[in-house]
């Protein structure tokens, strides 16, 4: 199959958790890469040779320890502003993970000053293919200052609808908020004509890139973004970590979000001042060992090539929506070529409810999800209270893929349905 | 390799399941609720009708998964015709058994058909599904006599 990694093999190597066997003997088939990614040998072992011999607190510690643990966090940021091609280090921040930092941004904006400032009158305009994390913060913010949330509406192949963009995004808008590529449709949206427009207007740009971050090469610069966002652990990285990039002029404007340790420059009983960019948003000791896990999971990736992952990517939905097409009764949501999407692909089974596809599946052996993937207003637009998805990664190979059209199959007959 | 899923989906829950018993939305009630499985999106709206002490109706719209859509045909299957408190105990002894991580004998006798759901109680990702309208009835039941005290 053209496009597949050519050592894939080599690669499955590196996650030891594809070894394991399941109940009744069954291998491990994990299609839910896009809930989760699996962790390669190399980011478990840097976390615990951390752990093991360098562990102390950083920035505030004067002994060897102390130092060895700073430069080891601060050179995490160094790989993951060369990951995102970040123009300064500076405008890389540490989260706990993409909502949080969602909600970083969106609240720093209700505190905000300015050009920034937002209130009555002003709009945030996000779509309907977002996940939970990135409309509830919007709903929050608009709520509270008296703004009003729009947002662009989808297609019936699952695309966003660009028809009515020049007044969707006009001179009230203050923020765009948007998602790279959907969790649940896959679609891959077109984010620097969307931030063209918004900048237009004067409007910020927000994206959510915790699906494209660990499928598609990033460039927050040519994306169109002012504020970037993706979380580690989806990147072959921990769980606990999650980045915040932003525009340097953009993060200096607003204002702290967490005050505490770490993000001031001089404290005093009635006031304090803060400290530069990145500090001033990492209040706190942060998640040091999850850090520097992100560090060699995206160095991980970055070695493997994000063009390559993406190729094998494109290869394996090509495949995989091929396979879905042959089971009678499986109804695929979102686009249907596997050029514009990314690898998780949500369907229906007529007449089997998702979570007892994704039972029997189990039972098998083939890991998926099923539900609404915090997604229930893509769900609602397609008419549909929930849904199963499958979701491939660099690790997935074209037979496990297989494995999961044959597990449909017999979910079919297991239920007697047709 | 289907012994455990057997377990699970036995025969009488897809009976259910494809033709459940006692569905829609019927009059009167005193209590209508919709109760919602957030972390799968599973929706029941059920209402009670109660007449002297007494579970007249329990009827319902409900999507959602075999496990979830059986439970509340055998659920209404089991309570409409029965005592208040008949029906509040068969509810304890369905939620212990729901609850005893496949270790609890059920009792046939009180539970009937609901003895299916033994196998569901292994599955701790499924306990919500056969509980939810279960609950959404304990809930509907609670305003109601709430409401007959004020």
């Amino acid at each position: 199959m053209e496009g597949l990694l050519p050592e894939l093999e080599v690669i499955r190597k590196d996650f030891p958790i594809l070894e394991r066997e399941l109940a009744g003997g069954f291998p491990l088939v994990y299609l839910d890469s896009a809930n989760t990614s699996q962790k390669p040998q190399v980011v478990i072992d840097t976390m615990v040779d951390h752990l093991e011999r360098h562990n102390a607190n950083i920035s505030r510690a004067m002994h060897q320890l102390g130092s060895e643990s700073t430069e080891a966090f601060e050179n995490a940021r160094d790989r993951v502003a060369a990951f995102i091609k970040a123009p300064s280090r500076d405008e890389v921040i540490f989260t706990k993970n993409a909502t949080e930092a969602l909600n970083l941004v969106s609240n720093s904006l209700a505190w905000a000053t300015g050009d920034l400032a937002i209130g009555d009158g002003d709009e945030v305009v996000i779509t309907e293919m977002e996940h939970h994390s990135n409309i509830v913060p919007w709903q929050l913010l608009t709520e509270r200052k008296g703004a009003t949330l729009r947002w662009f509406g989808l297609t019936e192949d699952g695309r966003l609808d660009l028809s009515n963009i020049d007044e969707l995004i006009n001179e009230r808008t203050k923020v765009v908020s948007l998602t790279w590529v959907s969790n649940m449709l896959g679609t891959i949206n077109p984010v620097a004509q969307i931030a063209a427009r918004a900048h237009e207007v004067g409007a910020i740009v927000v994206v959510d890139a915790s699906q494209a971050a660990p499928q598609l090469p990033v460039d927050v610069v040519a994306s169109g973004a002012d504020v970037l966002v993706f979380t580690g652990h989806k990147v072959v990285g921990p769980t606990g970590i999650g980045v915040l990039w932003g525009r340097r002029e953009v993060l200096d404007a607003l204002p702290p979000f967490h005050g505490g340790g770490e993000m001031i420059e001089t404290v005093t009983m009635e006031r304090s001042t803060y400290a530069q960019i990145p500090h001033k948003f990492e209040a706190g000791t942060p998640p040091i060992i999850e850090a520097i896990g992100l560090g060699a999971a995206v160095d991980y990736l970055d070695h493997i090539g994000l063009d390559a992952i993406h190729a094998h990517e494109q290869a394996l939905t090509g495949h995989a929506l091929q396979g879905l097409a042959s089971v009678p009764g499986v109804r695929v949501l979102g686009p249907l070529d596997a050029a514009s999407r990314g690898g998780a692909i949500s369907f229906e089974l007529e007449g089997v409810h998702p979570h007892d596809i994704a039972q029997v599946l189990d039972s098998r052996g083939v890991a998926v999800r099923a539900g609404h993937h915090c997604a229930k207003p893509a769900h609602a637009r397609f008419g549909v209270q929930s849904s199963t998805r499958m979701s491939s990664y660099l690790y997935t190979t074209p037979a496990e893929i297989d494995a999961l059209v044959e597990g449909l199959n017999y979910t079919r007959s297991y239920f007697k349905v047709g | 390799m289907d012994a455990a899923l057997d377990s699970l989906y036995q025969e009488i829950i897809l009976d259910h399941y494809k033709h459940p018993h006692h569905a829609g939305l019927r009059d009167p009630f005193e209590a209508e609720v919709h109760h919602v499985n957030p972390t799968c999106g599973d929706e029941v709206t059920l209402r009670v009708h109660i007449a002297d002490g007494v579970v007249d109706d329990v009827s319902y719209a409900a999507v959602g998964c075999s496990i979830s859509q059986a439970s509340t045909s055998v659920m209404a299957d089991l309570l409409i015709g029965k005592s208040i408190d008949e029906a509040m105990q068969i509810h304890q002894t369905f939620l212990e058994l729901m609850q005893g991580k496949g270790k609890v004998e059920p009792d046939e006798d009180v539970l009937e058909d609901g003895i299916a759901f033994a196998g569901v109680a292994k599955f701790p990702a499924r306990v919500k599904c056969a509980l939810l309208s279960w609950m959404a009835w304990k809930d509907a039941t609670s305003q109601t006599l709430s409401k007959e005290n004020s």
